[in-house]
């Protein structure tokens, strides 16, 4: 094997070879519509559009995912019982404080299901938080965001792409700035 | 989609304990591959350790950098364990360039070193099509065809088994290739060649490309590979099989002694 690669006109045709399938191959399957499809495709990974959900706050409220299309919006599924999903929450709401003004919006995703309302909103009293905390009583949006484990963080875009996800915590405020900040840059 | 263990305050992501394992196995592999090469197995080990520890704090401090304005104002989130963290390039570049330095500290021969390293990656390379099918990476086109699987909301090409197939193919050949080696740098570069030759195939039924030009990023950096593969294989065959120019004397010359 290693004398006949050796020979170099046997090396000149193995090359020409390679190169016009090759390159044959690249154009053959290229199919440029298909990667902007995922976009337009739900589904909890990123590059796809986020799940869509509406859902009813502690104060009332509705919020519909999809209305708050052109804002960078952070997800955060999280339940009162859950440690770190408590000790990242001060640093979601600083997030919230310091980037709201640029279109940042920040969403508490109670999974209800496997907390309780009241405790739910225990918390948000006890620590003072001011963004929307959504209840989730069936569980609908968990199993759309297939919920693995908490919490878990979806950074979606102004298109309502998501293009980072955080499984387990806690998030640093850091991080958190990281993952944010190119997308508030980014024009609606 | 394989779940992820909750550990206390850890959520941890059977996708990246494959990843672990994986390591741990090539590198056991690569232990046991170095002595056909000439090599002592505790200076690769040592190697492999060596890149994965530079890499992981190159890619953290990557990361870091690109956002330093954010770990500025936090110095102490730059030792979270979060795993998102990371800039992976970054991480590949501190990771071969520690094990470069080490490696020229100890004088280890290029091409044999390269060649004990092989049958690693090829056993690595199955972990991490293993774990791209556990988190769903990777994932393929939308089909329409008896064998696609559902994932991300559409029926696909399942591109993970492709790879992963692929990926078992070459460890096998690899390790056939390991007894019949005929010259430093065989087995590198026909793992290397190998290896591109299946990104530049199956990366065409793939579902997350990045794109340039209208065609896939990934397939025109595996085609140089190849190319380059195959042109180093050649040089090196001369070297070693080739007396001269006209190739009369072939076979006549000494193989290249490894090292």
């Amino acid at each position: 094997m290693a004398r006949w690669m050796a020979r170099r006109p046997h090396w000149l045709w193995m090359m020409a070879g390679v190169f016009l399938l090759g390159t044959g191959w690249i154009l053959w399957s290229a199919d440029p519509e298909q990667a902007a499809a995922a976009g337009t495709i739900a589904s909890p990974h990123p590059g796809f559009a986020a799940p869509e959900f509406d859902l009813e706050t502690l104060d009332g409220d509705r919020v519909r995912l999809s209305d708050l299309r052109g804002q960078v919006v952070v997800v955060n599924l999280w339940a009162s019982w859950c440690p770190p999903c408590r000790a990242e929450m001060p640093a979601l709401q600083q997030l919230y404080d310091a980037h709201r003004d640029e279109g940042l919006v920040v969403l508490a995703l109670n999974a209800t299901d496997q907390d309780s309302s009241a405790a739910a909103r225990a918390f948000v009293t006890d620590h003072g938080l001011t963004f929307p905390v959504l209840l989730d009583p069936a569980g609908e949006a968990s199993r759309a965001y297939a919920l693995r484990a908490m919490p878990s963080t979806f950074v979606v875009d102004r298109q309502g792409v998501i293009r980072e996800i955080v499984i387990g915590g806690p998030v640093s405020l850091a991080t958190l700035r990281s993952l944010v900040s190119p997308l508030l840059e980014q024009a609606d | 989609m394989l779940p992820v263990l909750q550990v206390g305050p850890l959520a941890i992501q059977l996708s990246g304990l494959l990843l672990l394992l994986g390591f741990w196995l090539a590198s056991v592999l690569v232990g046991r591959s170095a002595g056909r090469h000439g090599l002592e197995g505790d200076v690769l080990d040592r190697l492999l350790l060596i890149g994965m520890v530079a890499g992981v704090i190159g890619a953290r401090l990557g990361f870091v950098l690109q956002n330093a304005s954010a770990y500025a104002e936090d110095p102490r989130a730059i030792l979270s364990f979060n795993l998102t963290a990371f800039a992976p390039l970054e991480g590949v570049a501190a990771g071969a360039l520690a094990a470069l330095i080490y490696g020229q500290r100890k004088s280890l021969p290029l091409w044999p070193t390269l060649d004990a390293l092989a049958p690693g990656a090829a056993l690595f390379a199955v972990f991490v099509n293993l774990s791209q099918l556990a988190s769903g990476d990777a994932f393929g086109a939308p089909v329409d065809l008896p064998w696609a699987i559902e994932l991300w909301g559409a029926r696909r090409h399942p591109a993970q088994l492709y790879a992963l197939a692929g990926s078992l193919a070459i460890l096998l050949f690899v390790l056939w290739l390991q007894k019949r080696q005929e010259f430093p740098g065989q087995l590198a570069l026909s793992w290397l060649g190998l290896t591109s030759t299946a990104r530049l195939l199956l990366e065409g039924f793939r579902g997350d490309s990045l794109y340039f030009a209208g065609v896939r990023q990934a397939q025109i950096v595996a085609l140089l590979l190849l190319m380059l593969s195959l042109a180093g294989l050649h040089l090196l065959a001369r070297r070693c099989c080739m007396g001269d120019e006209s190739g009369s004397s072939a076979g006549k010359a000494e193989k290249t002694a490894p090292g």
